[in-house]
């Protein structure tokens, strides 16, 4: 680990001024994954920001939506009320990620800028293009089991790891960003980016800005909801495919409004469109569910060891769709 | 032995010890002037280091010393050369610009905190000039060649093309891939010089007089001149059967800089620098009757070593003695690759062996549609068929009819596939292991002051199956002395000599030590209290002697009762002290002596997650008289769920461009959690002692759970689906 200044702002406008300050600033707040980070090398801020004592802890609704508060702990919005009733794609996959002690650590706002588990990412002994831009992807013709098939580039094949934020896109989220110019809203299906030629960007968010929470739209998926992770062992380990899936049917038993959100597949959460406009206006049955996921999958790129991926996909996309009826 | 009736008699004499911390481990040692080393390991496979730039390491903070090839040979023994080649010391470090595998430690960064050793560890440069390397299994296999190391041999037995002519034939080929020990404590050792010439080494390890003989070869020194500790292990699974590089790197450390040397090794480098269980290619043909007779049986098998030195083991050693086959022909190569050394893990050899073999016993009873149960028992060989011994004891038949109750296995075969729950496919496997009841030499000492207090010492180790408990129990169910007042010491080179803890040998071997010293150490009382003219002792046996409190007696002889404050005051002794050099097992050129059990497993297998459960798990164990019934069950289950890590989760993978290993970690490595394990894993012993391994009839079961365990899982899963599979582990993207 590098030295670093150890910052701890009371208010927004503090910590952003502080990071604008200090070349090499970082905000750093449950910690799960920075310092992981800061151990190997791969991140080395030179000014730590911790953002705990800011007030962005709260989690409230009204008509229009959910708002969490970018310091809420993920055991915490796990097992708030509303989101368990209303909000359940959050609770569920929040469920499924990491460990209780890590959800007590764990915030949201880290959850969505935590950084890739890509192998070659993690040990420093091999290329990432990510970690050291211009350094060569190891993943990509090496072990790639765990890499996107979709949205890949030549630079980088890695995905984004969350569980929260898979059920995020899923459900329309916004994320709420300040920085010295105010705040503004990122659609949750613009925040992550792909990797193209610039793989060591995870998001569209610059320099300094401050997740303060999410927004979550009022949703009519109450009844028909699923999130469904497959691993490589039952608990404590991320996903080889995730996915969220949400609808509502009409009075007459038709579905509308389907959602279908992907993880482990891709650099972001990754949104099935095709597959969701196919299950407009038709019923909720196995069947149709094939088809849907059949129609997810279509533009998949695998690599050598990760082909299983578009299977695996494809049938967790059938099996969350059964898990609702 | 008679029955103790304290109500926790069985509990961990240790665990209120391990589980406030009072426990200490070899890490959390600390020492005045204590300075902590850090490892780099190289990040090619294999060449050689062109240049190491050590100066902004040097010049960070709390940095006392950097070492390399280039400054830390000085100290070895090695220098002459031959020795090097002739010794079992692993891996030369700081010695030579070559790098053998990708991971080997190329530099010590030393400095006053741990912290700062980490930092300044992350400054060194090296450069290396690589070379091509081998690091892939199943392309390279036409470079395997026979093992050098003697006893794993290669035996035939009759006709070795019988089961080619036989009317059913099983011809399959099964992998099984590196697995990494990965014990919770990570290895660590602190070397402290005490002179010029006396080295005393805290060593997470559990074999401290063979760690300590080769310290003292490898440093041309006496092996008085070294004491090893190792009290307190947190696991090993025979990781710590042998000293590797970073005791090495404490100990020329320690001797340069003249202070302490603490190097705790890191998890990744657990993967590399501390052995592993090497990946297995294995070929069997078996040739059957119709009515499942075995009548010929091949086994061909691979196991990786490395490049700079030899490792084997015995893969093929189980299908040598398990089933009753007239003809058979074994056969046993190593590979080297460019990676580091394999060390025995768990149950080596029969592990994999057992997974090649009880799989193809699977697809025999399959193709016969034959309950496997039955294939089992008719194939039960009723004497060793490796050397023609009859077993010393064998309850085989006992674990199979123990396991069909136990787990309500219903006689008959089932049809793959045929068992549906919902989304589940459900179904039934088994399989069954052996290995070897090892007794080994090992001598105890036994020393009881005049206040009763006994204390037991050997230089035995506890890597976690509860020998201190085990020990204590058998001292005090010999003497009768209340656990209480019995203290066991071990983990230290200095007691008296014990074999390492491997093999299942502990109970055995130290065991009978105990024994017979306790045993020695009445028979010597009776002989002293009969010569101060008690006439109640005359002729008392040591079996009539007791003890209460500070005082003996013979039981029926009111009169007999006497202090034992008396009676070494009468010899002029402060305490009676015992030496007991036990043998190895008398008759092992008459009988075979190995333990047995049989396993059942029930799997649920989801169509279209390809999600694997295990949602039964019974194994039934013989491994003769069980001496502490709560420690022995925690050893089988422990051993059920490393079964099931092997069925399903663990994997070393390799990233063969670069020759390194990839998640090296335990977020790349996945060791089952609960969520993976069967709530109640159903263990049980046979419990009949065995007649001739040792007087506690006791046979060993440190490994013995784990044999088989991860074929019953595999046969579960193909009974559930339908499918078959000869490579583990069983993750969810093989069964969709
Ligand atoms: C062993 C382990 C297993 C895990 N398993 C899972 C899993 O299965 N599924 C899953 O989804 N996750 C998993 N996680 C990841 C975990 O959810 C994240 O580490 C956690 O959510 C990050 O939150 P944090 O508050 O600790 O972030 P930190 O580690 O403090 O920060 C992470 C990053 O976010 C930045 N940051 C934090 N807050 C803000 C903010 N408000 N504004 C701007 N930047 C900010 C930091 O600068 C840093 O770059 C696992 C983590 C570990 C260690």
């Amino acid at each position: 680990m590098q030295l670093f200044q150890y910052h701890r702002p009371t208010d927004i406008k503090e910590a952003l001024s502080l990071f604008q300050k200090n070349e090499g600033a970082q905000y750093i707040a449950g910690a799960t994954n920075l310092l992981d980070l800061m151990k190997k090398n791969i991140t080395t801020p030179a000014h730590l920001i911790d953002i705990n004592r800011l007030p962005l802890r709260n989690i409230t609704s009204d008509a229009a939506g959910l708002t969490i508060g970018a310091l809420a702990l993920n055991s915490d919005v796990a097992e708030h009320e509303t989101v368990v009733s209303e909000y359940q794609l959050i609770s569920q996959a929040l469920l499924q990620g990491a460990s209780p002690q890590l959800r007590n650590m764990a915030t949201v706002g880290g959850n969505l800028l935590q950084r890739t588990r890509c192998p070659y990412f993690y040990d420093t002994a091999f290329p990432c293009n990510k970690r050291t831009p211009n350094s060569g992807c190891g993943a990509k013709d090496g072990m790639n089991r765990g890499a996107a098939i979709f949205g890949a580039s030549e630079a980088c094949v890695a995905t984004h790891p969350s569980d929260l934020c898979v059920a995020l896109a899923a459900l329309d989220a916004q994320v709420i960003v300040q920085s010295g110019k105010g705040e503004r809203r990122i659609a949750f299906s613009d925040f992550h980016r792909l990797p193209g030629d610039t793989p060591e960007q995870d998001t569209v968010l610059q320099r300094g800005e401050l997740i303060t929470g999410v927004f979550v739209p009022a949703n009519p998926f109450q009844r028909f909801a699923h999130y469904l992770k497959i691993r490589d062992r039952a608990s404590y380990a991320f996903a080889l495919v995730s996915v969220a899936v949400a609808y509502r049917v009409d009075n007459n038993e038709v579905i509308q409004d389907a959602r279908i959100a992907l993880g482990g597949v891709a650099h972001k959460p990754w949104r099935a469109s095709e597959a969701e406009a196919f299950l407009k206006g038709k019923n909720n049955t196995e069947a149709v569910f094939r088809q849907a996921a059949a129609l997810a999958l279509i533009s998949a790129k695998p690599l050598k060891h990760n082909a299983f991926k578009v299977k695996m996909a494809e049938n967790a996309i059938i099996h969350a769709l059964n898990n609702t009826i | 032995m008679k029955n103790n009736t304290l109500a926790n008699k069985d509990n961990r004499v240790d665990g209120v010890a391990k589980v406030t911390g009072a426990a200490k481990y070899t890490a959390e040692y600390q020492f005045p002037n204590l300075v902590h080393g850090v490892l780099v390991g190289s990040t090619i496979a294999k060449g050689k280091i062109k240049s190491i730039d050590t100066k902004a390491a040097e010049k960070s903070a709390g940095v006392v010393a950097v070492i390399t090839h280039k400054n830390g040979d000085k100290i070895y023994g090695l220098k002459k050369a031959k020795r090097a080649q002739t010794l079992d010391l692993g891996l030369r470090i700081f010695h030579a610009k070559d790098i053998h595998f990708s991971g080997q430690p190329v530099a010590l960064v030393v400095a006053e905190r741990l912290e700062q050793a980490q930092h300044a560890a992350s400054l060194i440069q090296v450069k290396y000039e690589t070379e091509p390397h081998t690091t892939e299994f199943s392309a390279n296999m036409a470079s395997a060649r026979p093992t050098t190391i003697p006893w794993v041999s290669d035996l035939k037995r009759g006709d070795d093309g019988a089961w080619e002519k036989a009317p059913v034939k099983i011809v399959q080929e099964y992998t099984t891939p590196v697995e990494v020990h990965n014990p919770m404590e990570m290895h660590a050792t602190i070397a402290i010089w005490e002179s010029d010439d006396k080295l005393t080494v805290y060593d997470k390890n559990h074999a401290v007089q063979d760690v300590r003989d080769t310290i003292a070869k490898a440093l041309d020194l006496k092996k008085d001149q070294i004491q090893v500790n190792s009290e307190f292990i947190g696991g090993g699974f025979g990781s710590g059967l042998r000293v590797w590089p970073h005791t090495f790197a404490a100990i020329i450390a320690a001797k340069i800089l003249k202070k302490p040397v603490k190097i705790a090794v890191t998890r990744p480098q657990m993967f590399t620098m501390t052995g592993y269980r090497p990946a297995t290619w294995q070929k069997m043909s078996l040739g059957a009757t119709e009515d499942g007779k075995l009548v010929g049986i091949r086994h061909e098998a691979i196991g990786q070593t490395s490049e700079y030195e030899e490792f084997a083991e015995g893969v093929t050693g189980i299908t040598k003695m398990l089933y009753a086959c007239p003809n058979l022909l074994t056969k046993y190569q190593v590979l080297p690759l460019t990676v580091s050394t394999p060390i025995w893990m768990r149950a080596p050899g029969e592990t994999p062996g057992s997974f090649a073999l009880e799989t193809a016993m699977d697809e025999l009873a399959h193709a016969l549609k034959m309950d496997p149960v039955q294939l089992r028992k008719v194939n039960y060989a009723d004497k060793n068929p490796e050397d023609g011994k009859p077993w010393s004891s064998n309850h085989l038949m006992e674990c199979l009819q123990g396991g069909v109750k136990q787990f309500n296995w219903k006689p008959g075969y089932v049809e793959p596939g045929s068992v549906q729950k919902g989304d589940w496919y459900v179904g039934r496997g088994m399989a069954v292991g052996s290995w070897a009841a090892w007794r080994a030499p090992a001598t105890a000492l036994a020393r009881l002051d005049s206040e009763g207090n006994l204390l037991l010492q050997s230089a035995t180790s506890d890597m976690g199956p509860g020998t201190v408990t085990t020990m204590v129990k058998i001292a005090s169910e010999v003497t009768g002395i209340v656990p209480s007042k019995i203290k066991f010491e071990l983990g230290k080179s200095n007691l008296p000599p014990s074999p390492g803890q491997g093999g299942s040998v502990t109970v055995a071997s130290v065991g009978s030590a105990v024994y017979e010293a306790c045993e020695e150490l009445k028979q010597k009382l009776i002989t002293i209290a009969a010569g101060m003219d008690k006439n109640s002792y005359k002729e008392a046996k040591p079996d009539e002697l007791f003890f209460v409190n500070n005082k003996i007696a013979i039981r029926n002889r009111p009169d007999s009762l006497i202090k034992l404050a008396e009676v070494f005051d009468h010899e002029k002794i402060k305490e009676v002290e015992v030496v007991k050099a036990s043998k190895s097992a008398e008759g092992s050129d008459k009988y075979a002596f190995f333990t047995f059990a049989a396993h059942f497993a029930e799997v649920q297998v989801h169509r279209l997650t390809g999600v694997v459960r295990v949602t039964r798990f019974t194994s039934v164990v013989d491994a003769g008289k069980i001496i502490n019934p709560k420690t022995a069950t925690s050893q089988i289950s422990g051993a059920v769920v490393m079964g099931i890590g092997m069925a399903l989760t663990e994997e070393l993978h390799f990233d063969h461009a670069h020759g390194r290993p990839v998640g090296a970690d335990f977020a790349g490595y996945h060791i089952p959690v609960n969520l993976d394990i069967p709530a109640d894993i159903q263990v049980v012993f046979i419990n009949q002692p065995d007649p001739y391994l040792n007087k506690m009839g006791a046979k060993g079961l440190g490994e013995i759970g784990l044999i088989g365990a991860a074929a019953a899982i595999g046969n579960a899963v193909f009974n559930a689906t339908g499918k078959r599979f000869r490579s583990v582990p069983l993750t969810p993207d093989k069964l969709l």
